[in-house]
């Protein structure tokens, strides 16, 4: 193994293409989970903030928000399901606005809540709202007056709170008498009367999330479609295809990196047979030689892994803000652990060539 | 060797590689195997030195029986009791003098300590004291053949296999690298056998044998 490692040492630039190449990978990977999760996270913490289990939408919107409808008389029969515990009415308004100081359009998801989210307060009297940190980000402060609509429907901002975006877009988050009139007054023809919401969010007590979902639809009949929370999330639109190209994006991009570290180590393994022949003349078994390349596959993997990752997070922090990147711990940890670990199987490859190697050729 | 003999089959055809080959060679002697090429000089090296297996015949060295050795057990045998001097020396060029003969220790799972004192001292008595942490790329060539020669009784082997130690060298820097192995080999109890096509290196050696056609001559 030592062997290995000085060869690594005093000949770096020999696995200079290979670390080059997958360095190059690591970026393309760290990027793409990042683009994965900025656009899952920015679309979806509306959603994923909610303290409830189930969301029961109207049967026919196709578990759409925009489409739903869910009345008082509807909601009583969801309230008295079985396993059914608080409730919540949630409604949601795509619109633009505009506010002093902002010279472009901002793009507002206009929430009506009853039950807080996490890390969002109370509902705050009418004609107010808690504003999502992406529409600081667009330059609206605490204080701001925004118009929302093409009515102008004004909205306080109070404050602030983090990741409750809908759809990449802003959420001001109001009491439901203000979502009616900014809804109402954008889209009058897809108004809404006092006590009906699009979503109603059950939290489920003493029975699992998808047995309530059931319960619930089979108790109104058919007149709901209920979802678990991750049903729901991947229901918003475009995110379950999203998730499915950025992930077949990254498995090929992992396939690539074990391809180019099989490619390397097996040229590299040709390149050494004279070496190997007489390493193996002298008492060298295939068994140590293999395990040399391995330790070279991981070391040049695992380098690429530090130098990809210190070039991401620059670039991270110089991409524009309108470029949803964001690098997840989680992801990026396992992105590492999966180039590495492809590393050195592709280092693997060289087993057979290996394996093969006569001693006697070392006498020629 | 009693009887050796080395087949080659390709398709129907049979190369007899080595025909029968009989040869003794005893603690401190070193034996010159000369023959044109072709003549089986390397086959009878390399079944010496457990790289090839013979297809027949009988194979004992420092007393013990390496004929029907599996291919690990012949890796042990060549960790411990035989020492090559390569005819392109094949030293590792990204080791220096020195860990070109620790890696024969580190192969064999020797201690390090001890490994590394008896490259020192082989090297001391190579004239190779003050190279021993140069790369081999920086060594002349005769300084290389000597580490070879240093790599080769690093396991303290019974049986010293040489192959062409002076081919690619004049006759002076030929004659002077005999010398060296005469003098490094025979003074250990170490039997050797080299093998040369180059007759006039015959006499650094205590008899010769011939080979012709794989067939040692008596």
């Amino acid at each position: 193994m030592s062997l290995a490692w000085k060869e690594l040492v005093r000949r770096p630039g020999r696995f200079a293409v290979a670390g080059s190449a997958l360095t190059l990978l690591v970026v393309l990977l760290l990027l793409l989970g990042g683009l994965l999760d900025g656009l899952f996270l920015g679309s979806t913490g509306a959603i994923r903030a909610q303290e409830g289990d189930v969301f029961v939408y109207s049967d026919t919107a196709r578990d759409s928000f925009l489409r739903s409808r869910i009345g008082p008389d509807l909601r009583r029969t969801i309230e008295g399901t079985d396993g059914v515990g608080a409730t919540g009415g949630l409604g949601v308004a795509l619109l633009g606005g505009r506010t002093p100081g902002v010279d472009e359009t901002l793009d507002v998801a206009v929430i009506g809540y009853e039950r807080p989210p996490r890390g969002v307060p109370a509902p705050p009297r009418p004609g107010t709202g808690w504003a999502d940190r992406r529409l600081a980000d667009d330059g609206v402060r605490a204080g701001d007056v925004v118009a929302v609509g093409p009515a102008g429907v004004p909205v306080e901002v109070l404050g602030f709170v983090s990741d409750t975006s809908y759809l990449l877009q802003g959420a001001l988050w109001v009491e439901p008498a203000t979502w009616r009139a900014v809804q109402s007054s954008a889209r009058p023809d897809a108004s809404v009367a006092d006590g009906v919401f699009q979503v109603i969010v059950v939290t489920a007590e003493g029975v699992p999330s998808g047995e309530l979902a059931s319960r619930i639809d089979a108790a109104t009949g058919g007149r709901t479609s209920s979802l678990t929370k991750d049903e729901a999330i991947l229901s918003l639109p475009g995110t379950r295809e999203q998730n499915g190209v950025f992930t077949a994006l990254i498995g090929v991009t992992l396939f690539v990196a074990g391809l180019v570290s099989a490619l390397f180590f097996a040229l590299v393994t040709l390149e050494r047979t004279p070496l190997y022949a007489t390493l193996k003349a002298i008492g060298a078994g295939s068994g140590r030689l293999l395990l040399g390349v391995v330790l070279q596959a991981l070391a040049v993997a695992s380098g690429a892994v530090l130098i990809g990752g210190a070039i991401t997070l620059g670039l991270a922090e110089v991409i524009p803000a309108a470029i949803p990147v964001q690098l997840e711990p989680s992801r990026s940890v396992a992105s590492a652990v999966l180039v590495v670990v492809t590393g050195a199987l592709g280092g693997l490859v060289s087993l057979r060539r290996i394996v093969r190697v006569d001693p006697a050729t070392a006498i020629a | 060797m009693e009887a050796v003999r080395k087949v080659y089959r390709s398709g129907d055809a049979e190369v007899v590689a080595l025909d029968h080959a009989d040869l003794v060679v005893g603690d401190h002697e070193m034996v010159t195997l000369v023959g044109p090429s072709g003549s089986g000089k390397t086959t009878l090296l390399s079944i010496a030195g457990g790289l090839l297996s013979a297809t027949g015949g009988r194979v004992v060295v420092g007393g013990k029986d390496v004929s029907n050795l599996d291919p690990r057990q012949l890796t042990r045998f060549r960790q411990s009791e035989v020492g090559f001097v390569f005819q392109a020396v094949n030293l590792v060029p990204f080791l220096t003098a020195r860990e070109n003969l620790t890696v024969v220790g580190e192969l064999a799972g020797r201690p390090r300590k001890a490994t590394a004192a008896r490259a020192d001292r082989l090297l001391g008595e190579l004239g190779l004291g003050p190279r021993a942490g140069n790369l081999a790329g920086q060594l002349s060539g005769g300084e290389r053949q000597r580490v070879a020669i240093g790599r080769a009784l690093m396991n303290e082997p019974k049986l010293v296999l040489v192959d062409e130690p002076t081919s690619a060298l004049d006759t002076k820097l030929g004659e002077s690298v005999m010398e060296l192995l005469r003098a490094e080999i025979t003074g250990r109890g170490v039997a050797a056998v080299v093998v040369t096509h180059d007759a006039r290196m015959a006499h650094f050696t205590d008899r010769t044998v011939e080979i012709v056609d794989g067939r040692l001559q008596a």
